[in-house]
């Protein structure tokens, strides 16, 4: 790992600490009494809000999740240089993709 | 400095002196006396098994040896009794024996350490004691590891001396006060015994990683005033194996027989490469 990956990783640790804990915070909270499909996108659907919460909370884990995958390839199972930024770039990138998919889904109109 | 140069060079020749029976009449009685020794300690009744690591670079085994117990004993005594009583072929490598030269370094049942200063009754397994090469080396024969790639990580992370002046500038004047110098302090008395290099799982795993012990020296290098390019350390410990593939476990920090803290150094250095990084970014 070398410096801007080091930063990479740690800057989008610090933006996920408070993105983890709102998000279990909410769950623990709407789910009270029970919630339904429809009731989660009457709340999320149109949402600025919370698209931009879950857009930045999907590129923070996606960069992070890669990053440490990264290491792990390396560290344990020994992987050269260029398969470990091969498979970093695309694990990140489709995260994103999946994610960005996920977090439209339910918060577009 | 040329004082202690020539006392750590006498030093040197001292221990290699023993080595060598009839070199002088001096060595020569240290010799007859470690006989003595050699002699009261098999006389000894309790005895205790150790395994020692025989072969070389490709391939080897640990054989058993049955050693007399005493009650002021060293690792490195009891593989000297080993040597100089049941196979003279058995190699390994010391110098002071009082914990400065570094060179005695070995993996005592598992875990790093040196010893000409570790005491058999701190170490010892029930009965048995098994010692080895340090990790994270090749081996060279037996005990001894080939230090190369230690020290050319030492030279890699930027710790051979670069000249900023020359002899008719003045030499800087720094205080033993100054927090940069009281920084570099904690961690200037290492004496390269790589013990904490053989402790450091990140080494074992990462084939480029530094190491901590070249990576602590880069440290005192960036808190050294005399030091003019701080900039090419932290650029030389930003690199594929640089400071930031540490995990900050600690097992550096925890053998350090020196009782340094090569972790903390690393953690210095990381935030010096981001303060900088930032600098430059803004
Ligand atoms: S703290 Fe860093 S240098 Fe020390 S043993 Fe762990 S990974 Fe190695
Ligand atoms: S830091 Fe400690 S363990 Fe590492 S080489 Fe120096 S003295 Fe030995
Ligand atoms: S022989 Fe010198 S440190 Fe052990």
């Amino acid at each position: 790992m070398d410096l801007r990956l080091y930063i990479a990783q740690r800057v989008s640790a610090m933006v996920m600490i408070p993105l983890v804990f709102a998000h279990l915070g909410v769950m623990i909270y709407a789910i009270q009494g029970g919630v339904s499909a429809g009731e989660i996108l009457s709340r999320t659907q149109g949402s600025v809000f919370w698209f931009l919460f879950y857009g930045v909370f999907v590129v923070s884990v996606s960069v992070h999740g890669a990053i440490g995958l990264r290491t792990i390839l390396s560290e344990t199972f020994r992987f050269r240089s260029l398969t470990l930024d091969a498979i970093m770039w695309t694990f990140g990138l489709v995260s994103i993709f999946m994610g960005a998919r996920a977090v439209s889904a339910v918060t577009w109109l | 400095m040329p004082r202690e140069f020539v006392i750590s060079g006498l030093r040197l020749f001292w221990s290699t002196a023993i080595m060598n029976e009839g070199f002088s009449e001096a060595p020569q009685r240290l010799v007859e006396d470690k006989k003595d020794t050699i002699l009261s300690m098999t006389n000894e009744t309790t005895k205790m098994s150790v395994k020692v690591w025989r072969g070389d670079k490709s391939s080897g085994s640990y054989q058993t040896f049955e050693v007399p117990r005493q009650e002021n004993q060293t690792v490195l005594d009891v593989v000297t009794w080993i040597q100089q009583t049941q196979d003279p072929n058995l190699s390994y490598r010391f110098a002071c024996r009082v914990g400065m030269c570094g060179s005695c370094a070995m993996m005592v049942n598992g875990a790093p350490r040196w010893t000409c200063r570790t005491h058999v009754n701190k170490v010892l397994d029930g009965d048995t004691l098994e010692v080895a090469p340090l990790r994270n080396l090749p081996v060279i024969k037996d005990l001894v590891a080939d230090m190369d790639p230690f020290f050319d990580k030492w030279v890699d992370a930027g710790g051979h001396h670069a000249p900023s002046a020359s002899r008719y500038d003045d030499m800087p004047k720094i205080s033993s006060d100054e927090p940069e110098r009281a920084e570099a302090n904690k961690s200037i008395e290492c004496i390269n015994c790589a013990v904490c290099y053989a402790a450091c799982d990140t080494v074992a795993q990462n084939p480029d990683y530094l190491g901590p012990a070249a990576l602590q020296r880069a440290w005192t290098l960036l808190n050294d005033k005399k030091v003019d390019d701080h900039d090419a350390v932290l650029e030389k410990v930003s690199g594929k194996g640089g400071c930031h593939n540490c995990h900050s476990q600690g097992s550096c920090t925890l053998y350090c027989p020196n009782g340094l803290d090569p972790m903390r150094a690393i953690a210095g250095l990381k935030s010096a490469t981001i303060k900088r990084a930032l600098k430059r970014g803004g």
